[in-house]
């Protein structure tokens, strides 16, 4: 049989860390990446790391917390195996990278220095500085171009992933792309092709990505018959710096490091912030979350803003909505060795230094949870089957997903800093199943495939950019429509949501997709055409913003970052002890019969129009059991004691104290 | 450091950008003026955007959108490096009222002039890649099975070294060194990929590494794994295309964007390669 190869699209974090992996199982690998991998989006996660570690061990935490914090941050919408398994590897993650030489910042004696991230109460979260995830991607750029001096790893750098190459028996074998400077398109055929192109918030216009971040590459993938899961839950991080090309991101860790969040208690008070009294100051996160203060989840924080400014007018400013981020009570040295980077970011782009300054920040569109839907071998005991080649493979045979662009780890809503730890999690999981996948992949090697089949994948795309070409002039151009959809859909999908705005929202962009099959390029050459690349990539952005449409319409609850205030369940207000008690038991009701209809996963399948169809799938939690998420609700208490009463009937064991406590 | 909010006095209703553009690689250059509508709040990215978006010069020809590379658009990811009013540069950082305040005629890029153009202000950058091969950028782990925790490092030392791996590649220091030529090959009539990905990475190596790749190489000898392997980055920073060639301009330190302290590393790298040398000439 010929030699086998796989083939990884995309060198982020899992990219790199699938890569890696690979090639010291002895695998060659063609890494295939739109830019450098150097300058892949990963370098924008800034706040850090999560794992659990020999300090908060001590202080009660284990994993299973750490599994616990996670799934409830993500309002149980994750496969709990999956998270399970990741937790265990968190520390395991984290010694390999410091191994690898990431300069993480170091405590007095030299141990690796964590700070707290939102939704736990432990300070898991590795750092270093507020370029965490810059810092991460370089050790794995560095191991990477070490496997590609070995001869191992063969980079393909500025080409663009145009889909996967599928046989008669739907297996993939192979994708075709196209070089970005010559034009070339080619087809490339593999034994296995991993995706790990990362989010999708492009389909937004501005958001916290970066310009790659387009999801066309796993739309390409839907398109070929891949599933698309949870495509609604996108996650709006609370604090972004707004932007006319980008809202570039303030990190959470400015509040892990003792940031606080305030708004003017008379609105757009026009004296200077820091001129601003504390009794004049409303520190609303603080005052409504007592326990977790500026660090409740982000899809709560960040309604909370929204809230502040939009429905209590309480924005700072009167032309525009933003509360402050205030670091100017923390010592200036500190901050510079914690948080030099992001505050950098802000210097620059404000031409204010927050270190005298509060910053004056508003929430952004910035993770997208769903993504690829992929598969897993579970244990009894609730682990993976490591080296199965069932881990992260979607349901096409050959075609895996990994980081970002899979679905899984974090369910409706993600934790900070477990994004990084999820991207190099299943980067470095998914490396042995592919390997078993390759000693049982039927029909022999990819490379002894027929030729036609890679001739025909070749000719379709070049038939599909053809097209393009001859299109008759037209005035709309694929950047203002794009212009056009980040509007909408930052309108009607991000952080309220409702059924009418989705309604209309669907109409239009299906209106733009019928624009975007006639709008005209005006390069039609032949040489570094971005042109032509972009309204491609504007062309495959359609079926992923209509996914997360259609799901966000359908999904008539709240859960996580998906918020409709129609369907929201109100709080309970009796005073009364019976009547008290008979309202919590009604609220445990309606939550009991909300979760047998609504956790679900969301699967979208594409028509060939390029319209969604969604069906549910059932969601393994057999490990937490699914509970109310009560961060902040009137009568959360009267809740949560009729909640453990019917836990306890059903022998489940309670969540961990730590966390019941702070509720 | 001047606020994006302090535009000019009057803020104009449009100003002009005049792009050195070209074709291909090794074709002519040429100049094209274009007119953008004046926002608050615009870098060069945003410009380069209604460029494309407009796909029409200032007098009126329907033109292709002028090429250019851009990512992360918050200076961390290396991309977009480019002459802005003369000053090589991240476009995403390049305000247009900071801009305009300093040059009201309007602005002017051009593409790096170190590197080959592909195509307008996109530029081949493989050389650095190549260079920090040559200095093996990077801990020869044993592998990626748990082995337990990393060596301790005094925070001292994190603080010393964090700077250095902040180094996005992105080139500045390049095209401001006098000593960093351009590279620019060919590839001949019916030589394969790899035999013109050799000739290239030959040719590369025998060029200047450049203060980047030395950076990178002291920050690797600073670690207490990467110190194992010290020898072999000084061995490489000692061949042909080494730290020799340094002229101490110091050009380097002035333009990074991430204000590395490029010439300590030099220096550092200067005193190590010494000791180096010495060593083996003593132990030979």
């Amino acid at each position: 049989m010929a030699k086998q190869r796989v083939m990884v699209v995309g060198g982020g974090l899992a990219g790199l860390a699938a890569t890696m992996k690979l090639a010291e199982l002895g695998v060659a690998v063609d890494l295939m990446s739109l830019v450098p991998v150097k300058r892949s989006h990963s370098v924008c996660a800034q706040g850090g790391i999560n794992a659990v570690n020999d300090q908060t061990r001590q202080l009660g935490d284990n994993e299973w917390k750490h599994l616990d914090d996670t799934v409830y941050g993500g309002d149980f919408l994750q496969h709990q195996p999956l998270v399970h398994e990741m937790t265990l590897w968190g520390p395991k993650v984290i010694d390999l990278m410091d191994r690898l030489g990431v300069r993480f910042n170091r405590t007095s004696e030299g141990f690796i220095d964590r700070r707290r991230f939102g939704g736990t109460l432990y300070k898991r979260t590795a750092f270093a500085g507020a370029t965490t995830g810059q810092q991460l991607l370089y050790a794995l750029d560095e191991q990477v171009r070490r496997w590609e001096v070995d001869g191992l790893v063969t980079k393909y750098e500025y080409w663009d992933f145009l889909g996967p190459i599928l046989d008669e028996q739907g297996v993939c074998r192979g994708c075709v792309a196209q070089d970005l400077m010559s034009m070339e398109i080619r087809s490339f055929a593999a034994d296995a092709v991993i995706v790990a192109t990362g989010g999708c918030g492009l389909i937004y216009g501005r958001s916290t990505m970066s310009t790659v971040c387009t999801g066309s590459a796993a739309s390409r993938c839907f398109q070929a018959g891949a599933k698309y899961a949870n495509a609604e839950f996108i996650q709006v991080h609370p604090t972004a710096i707004p932007g006319a090309d980008k809202l570039r991101l303030m990190s959470e860790s400015a509040r892990g490091e003792g940031g606080r969040v305030w708004v003017p208690r008379k609105p757009q008070d026009p004296r200077d912030p820091n001129q601003i009294p504390e009794a004049d100051r409303y520190y609303f996160l603080e005052q409504r979350y007592p326990t977790y203060g500026n660090l409740v989840p982000r899809d709560i924080a960040t309604r909370e803003i929204f809230n502040v400014c939009v429905h209590e007018g309480l924005s700072v400013e009167t032309d525009r909505q933003c509360v402050y981020l205030d670091l100017t009570h923390i010592d200036r040295r500190e901050l510079d060795r914690k948080l030099g980077g992001i505050l950098e970011i802000y210097e620059k782009f404000q031409g204010v230094d927050p270190r005298d300054v509060p910053m004056k920040i508003f929430p952004a569109v910035h993770y997208s949870m769903g993504g690829l839907w992929v598969d897993y071998e579970r244990k009894a005991d609730g682990r993976l089957v490591a080296g199965s080649p069932k881990n992260q493979v979607t349901n096409i045979p050959g075609l895996y997903a990994i980081g970002e662009c899979d679905y899984q780890y974090h369910g409706a809503n993600r934790l900070g800093a477990n994004s990084l730890l999820s991207c190099i999690f299943s980067g470095l999981f998914v490396a042995p199943g592919v390997k078993s996948w390759l000693g049982t992949v039927p029909g022999g090697a990819a490379a002894e495939q027929p030729a036609k089949l890679f001739s025909d994948a070749h000719a379709a795309q070049k038939s599909r950019q053809d097209a393009i070409f001859k299109r008759p002039t037209s005035h709309d151009n694929p950047y203002d429509l794009h212009f056009n959809l980040g509007n909408v859909m930052t309108k009607a999908a991000t952080v309220v949501r409702y059924n009418n705005n989705l309604r209309e929202a669907l109409q239009v962009v299906s209106d733009l997709a019928e624009r975007a099959n006639r709008a005209s390029v005006v390069d039609r050459g032949d040489w570094t055409n971005q042109n032509v690349v972009f309204a491609k990539a504007f062309e495959d952005m359609l079926p992923v913003a209509k996914s997360i449409l259609l799901g966000a319409l359908q999904r008539d609850e709240c859960r996580g970052a998906h918020f409709k205030p129609d369907f929201a369940p109100p709080g309970i207000d009796a005073t009364e002890p019976a009547e008290k008690r008979r309202q919590a038991e009604a609220w445990c009701d309606k939550f009991e019969a909300n979760n047998r209809q609504w956790l679900k996963t969301t699967v979208a399948t594409c028509s060939p129009d390029g319209d969604p169809v969604l069906t549910y799938e059932a969601v393994d939690t057999t490990l937490v059991p699914p509970r109310p998420r009560l961060y902040g609700l009137v009568g959360a208490e009267a809740i949560e004691e009729v909640w453990k009463e019917r836990a306890r009937k059903k022998n489940q064991t309670p969540p961990p104290d730590s966390v019941v406590a702070s509720m | 450091m001047t606020a994006s909010h302090q535009s000019p006095a009057d803020a104009p209703r449009t100003f002009d950008v005049r792009v050195l553009r070209q074709d291909g690689p090794g074709g002519a250059s040429y100049w094209e003026r274009h007119r953008v509508p004046y926002e608050h709040d615009m870098n060069v990215i945003s410009v380069l955007q209604r460029i494309a978006a407009q796909s029409r010069s200032v007098e009126g020809d329907e033109v292709a959108p002028v090429a250019w590379e851009c990512c992360c658009l918050e200076e961390v990811c290396g991309s977009c490096t480019m002459l802005v009013n003369g000053k090589v540069r991240q476009a995403c950082t390049a305000l247009v009222d900071r801009l305009l305040v300093d040059e009201p005629e309007g602005i002017e890029l051009r593409p790096m002039g170190k590197f080959p153009v592909v195509r307008d202000l996109v530029v081949e950058r493989q050389r650095m890649f190549r260079a920090l091969e040559k200095v093996r950028a990077w801990i020869d782990v044993d592998g990626y099975y748990d082995a337990g925790p990393g060596p301790r490092q005094s925070p001292e030392d994190q603080e010393v070294a964090y700077p250095l791996s902040q180094c996005m590649s992105c080139g500045c220091c390049l095209e401001a060194c006098p000593q960093y030529t351009k590279v620019e090959l060919t590839r001949d009539p019916g030589e394969s990929d790899a035999d013109f990905q050799a000739r290239q990475d030959q040719t590369y190596d025998s060029a200047f590494v450049g203060a980047h790749a030395i950076s990178q190489a002291v920050l690797f000898n600073s670690h207490p794994t990467g110190t194992y392997n010290a020898g072999k980055r000084l061995d490489a920073l000692t061949q042909e295309g080494g730290i020799q060639i340094c002229g101490n301009a110091q050009n380097c330190v002035a333009v990074c964007p991430k204000e590395i302290p490029l010439t300590t590393s030099i220096a550092k790298a200067g005193r190590q390669t010494t000791w180096h040398q010495l060593k083996k000439w003593f132990d030979q």
